[in-house]
């Protein structure tokens, strides 16, 4: 059993890294990695939050969305499957918001260092994609939870190691149109190759 | 057409295209371009969520208290996708099934958001529907140009359909395997960054400013 959440979450980390195989939350990803600061409090921050609500997720898809999910109701026949987009995205907005309620009332020092990036995460496809593949792939609670775990320790490394690149690339001399986007992105690029090197691991 | 309208419209498409400019929606966007069948669906959707969410938002901007702004375009955005991800079901399955999560994400899609917020939230309704034309075929530009090359070189094919025969069928070309991996859309956008550029130098930038409007506190930001 434990061999395969450590598999599930290895997968979820190198193989199929959220940012640099499936291209998810690539906005905030360019946006944010100037400075690797910045970038471990965002990192964090997704970390937390992809944590939280995959599971939640994952509890209200089997509760209500499933195809005969609402039998507990006596409404065996009625499928809510069409619902799914709207259910994610609101369970995840109402979860960042919360979360970040929680954060600023038991910790001021983990708000003031995190708080500012939680409104940003809400609207971050990492969140949203986990949550879809996790509907897709049917994962248990217990999956969910270290898929969600997973995907987000894998998209805080990547985004470290770009806020670190991009700090030494300041020191060089990028071609003129190559500079700031276009250079960025062919590092996420060779990154990605570097990546590639972990596909077929398994444990 | 008035100026301004087409403005609206065709400044999108190359001074300020949404990929290579603007970036947004890149998340995505690059998983669907290993084909040009898929990326030209992806396209499809996009755009009509793009124009159908900036009129929605655009009809009802003047009543939507600030505050609450973001759920509200988010839950039409939602919806939006909801009803395209149910047409594709019930006519492309094949592709839908391709395009697998990619359909839910343009929830997520920052050109959405960002047209949402940033003009449809200002200006009417048919102002904000040819500014969601003008950006949805700025984004398919790219995307149809990342899946050319990828379907092209990747697998010899376009829209299914064999151009370079390839070895292993008897042909003459050995097909690039790398054009179809995931580096290889972040090096074509890369590229074709470099290229726009270097014949608009203005668009070149000093120091990367996009960061700027995604730092947290900077009202109307991209988010």
């Amino acid at each position: 059993m434990l061999e395969h959440y450590l598999s599930l979450a290895t997968k979820a980390v190198f193989v199929e890294n959220m940012a640099l195989a499936f291209f998810l939350g690539m906005c905030s990803f360019l946006a944010v990695s100037k400075k690797v600061e910045t970038a471990i409090g965002l990192g964090t921050a997704v970390i937390f939050v992809l944590a939280v609500t995959c599971a939640l997720n994952q509890l209200l898809n089997e509760a209500l969305l499933k195809e005969g999910a609402l039998s507990w109701l006596g409404l065996g026949n009625v499928n809510l499957g069409f619902m799914t987009f709207l259910v994610l995205i609101g369970t995840i907005a109402a979860a960042v918001q919360v979360v970040e309620m929680a954060i600023d009332r038991f910790s001021p020092e983990l708000y003031n260092s995190l708080g500012v990036f939680l409104p940003l995460i809400a609207v971050n496809c990492a969140i949203l994609g986990a949550a879809l593949f996790m509907v897709k792939r049917d994962y248990t609670f217990g999956e969910a939870t270290v898929f969600g775990l997973g995907s987000g320790i894998g998209w805080a490394i990547a985004i470290v190691a770009m806020a670190a690149i991009r700090e030494k690339l300041r020191y060089s001399n990028v071609p003129e149109p190559l500079r700031g986007l276009g250079i960025a992105f062919i590092v996420v690029g060779l990154m990605s190759v570097g990546f590639m090197a972990f596909s077929g691991i398994q444990l | 057409m008035a100026s301004k309208e087409r403005e609206a419209l065709l400044d999108p498409l190359f001074n300020n295209n949404p990929i290579t400019l603007q970036v947004l929606g890149i998340c995505s966007a690059l998983a669907v371009t290993t084909k040009m069948s898929t990326a030209l669906v992806m396209s499809a959707a996009v755009i009509a969520v793009t124009v159908l969410s900036n009129v929605a938002v655009s009809v009802i901007r003047n009543h939507i208290p600030s505050s609450i702004r973001i759920i509200v375009q988010l839950t039409i955005i939602a919806s939006l996708v909801i009803v395209t991800d149910q047409v594709l079901k019930a006519f492309v399955f094949d592709i839908s099934k391709q395009l697998s999560v990619f359909v839910g994400l343009i929830i997520t899609n920052c050109i959405v958001m960002g047209r949402a917020e940033a003009y449809a939230m200002q200006n009417g309704p048919m102002l904000s529907f040819v500014d969601g034309v003008g950006n949805g075929v700025g984004y398919a530009i790219i995307l149809m140009a990342v899946a050319f090359v990828r379907e092209l070189f990747g697998s010899g094919r376009l829209f299914g359909m064999t151009i370079l025969p390839l070895v292993t069928e008897g042909g003459w070309y050995v097909p690039n395997g790398l054009m179809l991996l995931a580096p290889a859309a972040f090096f074509l956008i890369g590229v074709f960054i470099w290229v726009v550029r270097s014949f608009k130098p203005e668009q070149v930038e000093e120091d990367f400013h996009v960061g700027a409007l995604l730092e947290p506190g900077h009202e109307g930001g991209l988010r």
